[in-house]
């Protein structure tokens, strides 16, 4: 099973995380992600392939204070 | 010679912090514009697909951003997130920000104080959220803070200077740029942290519960230049007891 920022991604396996990024239609240039607590930098969003197991947060800035 | 906030390896005009929580994205460029705010901040959540609306798309270049911590209950997950905000290619600037009270919202200056030791050694410009504790202050300037924000009272709450003296101390005890953050509710408050000698002040809930948050940011950054302004100057003495005329003691009509 992977997740993705929390939820269950179950077609998300066999995909790099560019291709996850765009089928879900993040805009790559205004998120960062981490995979296994390890954040993944965008030129390796084409080499990073996503297996059974793994743990995904894709995070953007959003207001604060 | 220009009056500079220094930051790190930055130099700053003005000294107004914007917060852009709680408030219409739609409402930022106009709240930086009257404000005057060259530095703002942000928080880092997990995406979604069905927002549009980019915050990072409203703000315009030149703006130093000031992601925080916010969600972190320890020191661990604040160097995580201070991470991932770094890996969005918008600088090295974090306010760490730590809590693990929903009620009412005060810093673990312990775990703040840790924090900012780690993240400061991997060239973090860390500008830590702290409750006035001088002792603390002193741990956060040894552990490489490039400033100390010092709450003035609970966040959001609009309550004002509640740790007033504190403050004070802080201002005359560290050699760091002290940037009162959370609790400011009005222009007059900030115009006071700034009298008193704060760096800048850090404003959010107060113009985002305005009833026109931009017109309150310019309202902010008035209060914020002339309470610096006075400060500078040097403020007229008060008297212990009597009045002292301000017109002359002579040349009375009779």
């Amino acid at each position: 099973m992977v997740v993705i920022n929390g939820e269950n991604a179950e077609n998300a396996s066999g995909l790099t995380l560019a291709q996850y990024i765009k089928n879900a239609g993040y805009n790559a240039e205004r998120i960062v992600v981490e995979k296994n607590l390890e954040i993944i930098c965008r030129a390796d969003y084409d080499k990073t392939v996503i297996s059974d197991g793994d743990s995904i947060e894709i995070l953007n800035f959003v207001g604060g204070g | 010679m220009q009056d500079k906030l220094i930051l790190g390896n930055k130099e700053f005009t003005s000294r107004f912090i914007l917060g852009s929580g709680k408030y219409d994205v739609n409402l930022i460029k106009a709240a930086i514009e009257q404000g005057g705010a060259e530095i703002i901040t942000l928080a880092l959540r997990r995406a979604n697909t069905e927002q549009t609306e980019n915050i990072l798309d409203r703000i315009p270049e030149g703006v130093t951003l000031l992601p925080n911590t916010s969600g972190a209950r320890n020191a661990d997950e604040a160097v995580r997130i201070a991470r991932l905000s770094r890996a969005m290619g918008c600088g090295d600037f974090v306010k760490v920000e730590i809590m693990h009270d929903a009620k009412y919202l005060l810093p673990d200056n312990y775990e703040t104080v840790k924090a900012t030791e780690i993240l400061a050694a991997e060239g973090f410009t860390v500008l830590p959220y702290m409750y006035p504790d001088l002792n603390v202050a002193r741990d956060l300037q040894s552990a490489g803070a490039a400033a100390v924000m010092p709450l003035a009272a609970p966040i959001g709450s609009n309550k004002g200077l509640a740790t007033r003296d504190f403050i004070q101390i802080l201002i005359d005890e560290i050699d760091l740029p002290i940037i009162v953050d959370a609790g400011i509710g009005r222009p007059s408050q900030a115009c006071e942290a700034m009298e008193m000698g704060a760096a800048a002040v850090m404003a959010n809930t107060a113009i985002a519960t305005a009833g026109d948050v931009p017109a309150m940011a310019g309202a902010f950054r008035q209060a914020i230049e002339a309470g610096r302004t006075a400060y500078l100057t040097g403020m007229g003495r008060v008297l212990a007891r009597g009045g002292s005329a301000s017109d002359p003691l002579t040349g009375f009509l009779r």
